[in-house]
């Protein structure tokens, strides 16, 4: 396949295309192995390129799909953020920590994939363990916006995001614990979901905050997302805090369109440190889904102010205990040269993690700590059970919120890096889904100066088929998801 | 002891549940003969991304531990992350039970010199147990730590008293009480010497009279019933003697020695250890149903103080006999059995039972000790063992020989009567025969009987005795005196 005919390919096309045989998944694969190896040294996208398993995932498919036994990713190439735990092949969460850990083990989502057929391509790169909002935190390597790569991708899906947006594979799927999967797709001009909490199965995905990590699929079109999770979402017993609820049939409601929807603005996302051309985009898309049939109402959500507070108490308190274990004694980076083992440990540490990882679970340790408990972790818990309820009531009123998904377009890079509040700004937006485990989509809106603008929408819990239908409606009626980096 | 003061003395047991895998994943939790790190899983591992599943089996063993010590269960109980570092925890938090535990307010009755008395049960909650670590030194100095990682993961659960205890003597009997309940609902092995019956004890003093508590020192990990009185003791003494000389007690873990017999200082506690509770994220609150408890209640048949009251009542044994016997259940139910069989066999029913406990309690554990064996080892059936009980009770075996015969049958597992036989073990109450021998015995003893007819009765001991090195042991002693008395009075 010309890769050229990659940028505009989407998993819907490539799924006729595969199914009516005029092209194989193993040259489908290939093409796009080339596509990584033409653009990656500018992008900077995969922590690791598995070519050689993608090759065989890739005949192997070819076999399904000879036999009439595919299903809808089988043979679709695709990518994984390096969080998402893939047996065999190494998962590095872009920390010097797990550099060299190979999982005996996958990940649920890795499993469904691999049971679809699907051909994973590589692991794409984040913020060290998905703390932060630019990919900066990377261990190992920056990603570069294929918009402009002297500024960011967003974070932490960074690698996802700048891989799809970049046309190196069909689809990726990222993890979103403040706005992960959804910042970094705004900022790359892509589409990126948020599922509702506990839609889908966290096993295997490295934790970073339990109660707010969600994966989801970073794609070209909001109908590929909808074909994504069709079939990553379910019930998986081995994740107590997944949903045990019939994933309804995505595909069957996404083109019923929004006459008679109503959909929420609230004025609070409007307001704080927003990029007035940013805004003007978003307030032109409200007017795209008025003209579509929607019903756009402001409204107010008071509590919002408080989300980024609760977040970044409730996530590095979490953090704090989920990463206690990386101590060199089982697995991964190891600080060999030391006097003895609580020596050991902490030079483990104090040289296997970077500084916002650091700088989190100091944060959260402080906030977990006897006495300031009830202050911070308890005040937060409740604070979060408000903003809950503040969503759940708005959504007995509107079927979806609209707003923008980050306050600005892709910044330079190291533009932020030395403020870590104004790289906490960031997520402003999208924080609040996380807190109330309400599901969120991000689609492109627009371009300003020639980067990305992302709108947000979200809706109830398990109220995706309201969001694709949205999402979809809107893309219909723009080209926004056409336009692609010029790589 | 100085009666100045009064010793208050809390207890915390861990004791890993009997349940057939782990408490978050599905490794077997048979960890004690298996090969180290042989039953292991990313899960208990605490490998990157795994996550936890909770053993709802763990759960239930839980309810009913409660249940038996009188608890109320809450309706909802959830986990929590104990974090703490240690090469011990896998996942560098133990997931335990904070402020909602399955089971709280319960208690326990202990009886000392025959005083009863009530002991609080704080609370009785689930955790996991942590892997274990061997020390090794090397002889040129070195050092190194070995990790088994089998042990973690396997269930615990942690059953905190009240400080209710005011001597060794009654924290003795209330974990003797507390081991025989978990043990006869089958929620632990409790066996302490394999580390699944573990104790952490609580004490201090204060002054007679006054209800403030003293500076409390902790005692960690003490292997044994004995080791934890032992330890008890020497430090309400130690703790006496400096209260006596004026110093204060300091708040420390002190660990116990076996070969010192002494306790001694491990850490100082001068904050207390921060462990930054707070809701496991990865494991939703469970429900605990009014149903579900009623149907774990419908499961505890007799718990065994009310055992051992039975054992008293039917059997008109002694509380000592009864609580001996109703410690192991193989034996309990070993003893009913053969006691409703002697019953069958026409026999005495408190007679055989006294007899029938004898053997068990005083035999069957000297012969175990002797050969090294376990109970399952031994292959006789109460049927056999009935017929025995019933030999002894017609004087057909007198009682060295039944020790005898006892023995073969556990280890051979043929009946008694072929034992006896083999062996030529039957006594000799046929009077004819017996007339003969003691004919002779008294015409060549008459020092003895001249003894006995001037009034000294001891001389017919003697005269039994020769009775017996004549017959070798076999002869009827009750049949025999009686033939000897009345062959002198003859005379």
């Amino acid at each position: 396949m010309h890769q050229d005919d990659l940028k505009t390919l989407t998993i819907e096309n490539a799924r006729n295309l595969l199914d009516s045989r005029e092209i194989t998944s193993l040259e489908l694969t290939e093409s796009y192995i080339k596509r990584i190896e033409n653009t990656e040294t500018d992008i900077n996208a995969f922590v690791t390129i598995s070519k050689e398993s993608a090759i065989n995932d890739a005949k192997n498919a070819d076999i399904l799909i000879d036999s009439g036994e595919q299903n809808l990713l089988t043979g679709i190439p695709l990518q994984l953020k390096d969080n998402l735990c893939t047996r065999g092949i190494r998962t590095t969460c872009s920390s010097k920590m797990l550099e060299n850990f190979i999982p005996p083990y996958d990940a649920f989502v890795t499993e469904a994939l691999k049971n679809q057929g699907a051909v994973i391509l590589g692991k794409g790169n984040l913020d060290e363990f998905a703390m932060g909002s630019s990919t900066e935190n990377s261990a190992f390597q920056t990603t570069k916006n294929p918009f402009d790569i002297t500024r960011v991708p967003g974070g932490s899906s960074g690698g996802p995001a700048a891989s799809v947006s970049a046309s190196q594979c069909l689809f990726s799927l990222g993890s979103d614990t403040g706005g992960s999967i959804r910042q970094p797709a705004s900022l790359c001009g892509v589409v990126g979901l948020k599922p509702t909490y506990g839609r889908v199965s966290r096993f295997g995905l490295i934790a970073f905050a339990s109660s707010l990590d969600q994966i989801g699929p970073i794609t070209h079109t909001v109908k590929d997302s909808a074909m994504v999770l069709q079939n990553i979402a379910g019930f998986d017993s081995k994740d107590s805090t997944s949903l045990n609820v019939p994933v309804p049939n995505y595909l069957e409601t996404i083109d019923k369109g929004i006459k008679g929807f109503k959909i929420g603005v609230p004025k609070e996302y409007f307001q704080e440190g927003i990029n007035p051309e940013v805004e003007k985009i978003i307030r032109d898309s409200l007017k795209v889904l008025e003209n579509l049939g929607a019903e756009i109402t402001e409204i107010s959500l008071p509590l919002t102010s408080y989300a980024l507070a609760v977040y970044y108490i409730i996530a590095p308190s979490e953090a704090s205990a989920n990463l206690t274990r990386y101590d060199g004694v089982k697995y991964g980076f190891n600080y060999i040269e030391s006097e003895n083992m609580w020596d050991g440990i902490e030079k483990t540490r104090q040289f296997g993690f970077g500084d916002e990882v650091k700088r989190r679970i100091l944060l959260g340790t402080y906030a977990l700590s006897s006495g300031y408990y009830d202050a911070f972790y308890l005040k937060a818990q409740k604070v979060r059970t408000l903003i809950r309820k503040e969503f759940e009531d708005a959504f007995c009123d509107f079927d979806v919120l609209a707003m923008p998904t980050s306050p600005s377009t892709a910044f330079k890079l190291n533009e932020k890096m030395d403020d870590p509040m104004q790289m906490y700004l960031n997520d402003i937006f999208t924080i609040p889904a996380n807190i109330a485990g309400i599901p969120s989509i991000s689609i492109p809106a627009g371009m300003n100066n020639n980067l990305p603008v992302g709108l947000q929408m979200m809706s109830g819990a398990l109220q995706e088929e309201k969001l694709f239908q949205a999402a979809y409606a809107f893309e219909q009626a723009t080209e926004w998801h056409k336009i692609k980096p010029k790589l | 002891m100085n009666n100045k003061y009064e010793t208050v003395i809390g207890l915390e047991v861990h004791s890993q549940l009997l349940t057939n895998s782990k408490m978050f994943c599905g490794c077997g939790s048979d960890y004690q003969k298996a090969e180290p790190n042989s039953r292991v899983c990313p899960v208990c591992m605490g490998m990157p991304g795994v996550l936890p599943v909770v053993n709802r089996k763990a759960v239930e063993l839980i309810i009913k531990t409660g249940l038996a010590i009188g608890c109320s269960i809450n309706g909802e109980t959830k986990f929590d992350r104990k974090n703490y570092s240690y090469p011990d925890l896998m996942k560098g938090y133990q997931i335990s039970q904070f402020d909602l535990p399955v089971a709280i307010n319960g208690n326990l009755n202990i009886s000392l010199n025959g005083n009863e008395k009530t002991i609080g049960v704080t609370r009785v909650h689930l955790e996991e147990d942590v892997a274990r670590l061997i020390h090794k030194n090397e002889p040129n100095g070195t050092s190194h730590s070995l990790i088994d990682i089998n042990r973690a993961g396997v269930p615990l659960m942690e059953i905190v008293s009240e400080p209710d205890m005011r001597s060794p003597e009654e924290a003795n009997e209330y974990l003797i009480q507390l081991h025989s309940i978990v043990r006869s609902i089958k929620a632990s092995t409790a066996n302490m010497e394999e580390g699944s019956f573990r104790c952490d004890a609580n004490i201090s003093m204060r002054l007679k009279g006054t209800t403030e508590l003293g500076t409390k020192v902790e005692i960690k990990n003490v292997n044994s019933f004995r080791s934890v009185f032992r330890a008890l003791q020497f430090e309400q003494n130690r703790q006496i003697n400096l209260l006596e000389i004026g110093e204060q007690i300091i708040q420390e873990t002190r660990g116990w020695s076996d070969e010192s017999e002494k306790t001694v200082s491990q850490r100082i506690k001068e904050f207390a250890a921060d462990y930054r509770y707070f809701p496991e994220p990865d494991l939703p609150p469970i429900i605990i149903s009014k149903q579900w408890v009623d149907q774990i209640k419908s499961t505890i048949t007799e718990l065994p103080a009310e055992k051992i009251q039975r054992f008293i009542k039917s059997f008109q044994l002694s509380e000592y006999d009864s609580s001996l016997l109703i410690s192991n259940d193989i034996i309990a139910t070993f003893f009913e059995d053969t006691v409703n069989e002697c019953k069958n066999l026409g026999l005495n029913y408190e007679s055989s039972a006294k007899t029938c406990a004898n053997l068990l309690n005083v035999d069957l554990s000297r012969i175990l000790n002797e050969k090294q064996l376990q109970i399952s080892d031994l292959n006789t059936d109460y049927g056999d063992f009935s017929i025995l009980i019933k030999m002894i009770s017609e004087d057909t075996l007198n009682s060295t020989m039944a020790k005898t015969v006892f023995e073969n049958m556990l280890l051979l597992g043929k009946s008694p009567i072929e034992i006896a036989d083999n062996l030529g073990l039957t006594q000799i109450s046929d009077t004819d025969s017996l007339e003969q021998i003691i004919s002779e015995i008294l015409s060549q003893n008459s020092p003895a009987v001249q003894d006995y007819l001037e009034g000294k009765e001891t001389a017919i001991r003697f005269l039994i005795g020769q009775v017996m090195k004549e017959t070798k042991g076999k002869a009827n002693p009750k049949i025999a005196t009686e033939i000897i008395i009345s062959q002198i009075k003859k005379s």
